[in-house]
Parts: C-alpha cells; sequence; structure tokens
C-alpha cells in the first residue's frame, strides 16, 4: 500500500473512531487492534501489546496510544494524521457542547444518555482489556503477571509505574 | 455559583492564556497511567480555578463525549475561559508534551527494535499493562453489581460483540447505545 492511501486510511478511521470511543482511548484498544494488527497488518500482535505498554509507560493522556500507532503505519506524517484525526472531531463537539451543556443540567434526556454511557464505557473497557491480555499474555508467568497486576492496582493506590518497574525487571530477567 | 460565571468571578481571576497552557502541560507531564486525577489536582485543589462540584460537572460533560475524556475537558475550560484561543492553547498544552516523549520513544522503538532486552522488558509491562486495565476494569463495575443492576447486560453485550466476537465498534455502539439509552431513563423513571 502506498503511503499517500495509508494516510486517508488512518485519518478516516481514526476520525470516526474519535466520535465512537465512549469511555475515552483505551474503550477504543479493540477497534485500534483490529485496525492496525487483523485489517491492515501494520503490526504483529505483540508489537500493538508493546505499543500500548510504551503508551502507558510514557506521561500524558492515554491517547497518545494513537500517535505511537500512526508512527508505526506510516512514520512522522502518519503520527501527526493519526493524532489530529483522533482529536479534532471529539474537541469540535466538545467546543459546541461546552456552550450549551449547563442549560441542561437536571434534563431527563442529559441524565438518562449520561447513565446510558456507563455500562458502555466498561463493556468496551473491559474488551480492551481482553484485548491487550489476549496479545500480551502467552506464557503462565505472563499470565500470573498480570493477575497480580490487576490485583494490586485493584486493592491499592500504588503507583503504576512502580508495576511497571517489577513487571519490567520480571520480563529483562527471561521468566516471561 | 454557575460553572459560566466562575471566570467573572472577582475572586478568582481570570488565568492567562500562558497559566493555562503552563497549567495543563504541567499536568500532562506528570500524569503516568491516565491524567485525570492530576487535572483535578490542578484545576481544583492547587490553582482553585474549580470547585469539586464544577470539576464534576465539567467532567460530566468530558464523560458524555465521546473521545479521550481530558482531552474534551482540556477543550472546555479553555473555551470558557478564553474562547475558541483558550480551547487551543489548553489541548496544545494537555497534548504538545505527551506527543513529544512519544515520538521519542516511537523512534527510539524503531530503531532498537533488534534488541532482544528490549522486547523481554516490553513482554513483562505489557503483561502488567493488562492487569491495570482489567483492575480499572473491576473498579468500573462495582457500582453495577452491588446492587446488581440490569445495566450490567449492556456491558455485558458490550465485551462480548467487541471483545470477543471483534465486531467493529461503530456498529456495535449503534446498536447498543439506544438500548443503553432506554434502559437507563426506564430505570430512573421506574
Amino acid at each position: 500500500m502506498s503511503g499517500q492511501s495509508t494516510l486517508v486510511t488512518l485519518a478516516l478511521r481514526f476520525a470516526v473512531l474519535s466520535l465512537f470511543a465512549v469511555g475515552g482511548a483505551n474503550a477504543a484498544i479493540p477497534e485500534m487492534h483490529r485496525l492496525a494488527v487483523d485489517l491492515m497488518g501494520w503490526m504483529s500482535d505483540q508489537q500493538f501489546s508493546e505499543t500500548y505498554a510504551l503508551a502507558q509507560l510514557a506521561p500524558g493522556p492515554n491517547v497518545i496510544v494513537v500517535t505511537l500507532i500512526g508512527y508505526q503505519a506510516a512514520g512522522l506524517a502518519g503520527a501527526a494524521v493519526a493524532t489530529l484525526a483522533m482529536v479534532g472531531p471529539t474537541c469540535l463537539l466538545a467546543y459546541g457542547f461546552g456552550r450549551i451543556w449547563d442549560r441542561f443540567k437536571g434534563a431527563r434526556w442529559r441524565i438518562a444518555i449520561q447513565n446510558g454511557m456507563v455500562p458502555l464505557s466498561l463493556g468496551l473497557f473491559a474488551a480492551g482489556a481482553y484485548t491487550i491480555t489476549r496479545a500480551a499474555d502467552h506464557t503462565p508467568i505472563a499470565f500470573l503477571l498480570t493477575a497480580t497486576a490487576a490485583g494490586v492496582a485493584f486493592a491499592t493506590r500504588l503507583n503504576p509505574l512502580w508495576v511497571f518497574l517489577v513487571a519490567g525487571a520480571v520480563g529483562l530477567a527471561g521468566w516471561v | 455559583m454557575s460553572d459560566t460565571a466562575s471566570a467573572a468571578d472577582p475572586a478568582r481571576p481570570t488565568p492567562t492564556l500562558l497559566q493555562l497552557f503552563i497549567a495543563f502541560a504541567s499536568t500532562a507531564v506528570v500524569g503516568f497511567g491516565g491524567v485525570l486525577p492530576w487535572t483535578y489536582r490542578m484545576l481544583v485543589e492547587k490553582r482553585r480555578w474549580l470547585t469539586a462540584t464544577e470539576f464534576n460537572e465539567l467532567f460530566s460533560l468530558a464523560q458524555f463525549l465521546p473521545g479521550p475524556n481530558t482531552v474534551n475537558l482540556s477543550v472546555v475550560f479553555g473555551a470558557r475561559l478564553r474562547g475558541a484561543v483558550g480551547a487551543v492553547v489548553a489541548l496544545v498544552g494537555l497534548l504538545g508534551p505527551p506527543v513529544t516523549v512519544i515520538l521519542i520513544v516511537a523512534v527510539l522503538y524503531v530503531q532498537y527494535g533488534h534488541v532482544a532486552a528490549l522486547h523481554r522488558v516490553l513482554l513483562g509491562i505489557s503483561a502488567a499493562a493488562a492487569g491495570l486495565m482489567i483492575a480499572t476494569s473491576m473498579k468500573m463495575a462495582q457500582p453495577l453489581l452491588w446492587p446488581l443492576r440490569p445495566h450490567v447486560l449492556v456491558a455485558l453485550a458490550g465485551f462480548i460483540a467487541v471483545g470477543l466476537l471483534r465486531w467493529p465498534l461503530p456498529w456495535v455502539l449503534l446498536a447498543l447505545a439506544p438500548v443503553s439509552v432506554a434502559l437507563a431513563w426506564w430505570w430512573e423513571s421506574r
């Protein structure tokens, strides 16, 4: 595929995704995986989970995973196009809604939509967790790491960087 | 006090564009594993630009909209203080530094892709990252499970369709969102 058409694909797919990412960027992980690994073959399963891990290691909003996917698909231009496409449409919506939002405080439809988004976010977020787990875990030790990290993060307020540090060391030792 | 009035409150002078940029940029560079808690700390506790209630109201809008929540929040907040320019400045502050960092990471990742040790480390970290995502899902599920609400069925359907069956997200949402909103409407009006 030519570079030009990769850029068009990135722009269109992420612009659409921007409007359907209910619950934020992590909820869109399954769709990004479907696009980057299954449909376009920009990266392998392992590269996708590594890409996600790198985005988590870096500071900033979760959406920067899109920048990383764009870079691997089409270099710097791909990174720019994917990032702008992912934030552009939703930012315009936010700008528009921001002006009228307070007017509908307490409106039934607003409450219904807000409450209706909660289970959708959960379902998509859990699907994202499943997608990353499937892509990342291929050995019993990997599953054990995932389960331990989940337990620690659920039960404590430990900074995730500590979890990553330990997991990275376990990985470096060659146990995963 | 309404959210829109907060900018006009004499006790709280409107931040300048530079202050807006620095505030979001400084939040972005310390925000590991999601920036939202840091944004709250910056806007409400440190700079006192918003009260907790105002923040919650603003965040409810950011969640209501599709797309990255903190990105939406920065746009709405920036626009309220300084119009369209404020929205762009807050957004660039939030995304500029992290995107620069991640691009450096991207170049290094592609450059050193042949180093086996790098992949061993990332194998461990991605397994842990999956665990963190599971933990967040568990925390999100709690309020729907105790007490048990029918909304859980919507979450389950979304998980199966997108996660297990790998159906395209837009189609699944177009089908499931109306069901979910109708259910929420009915649940509130029982």
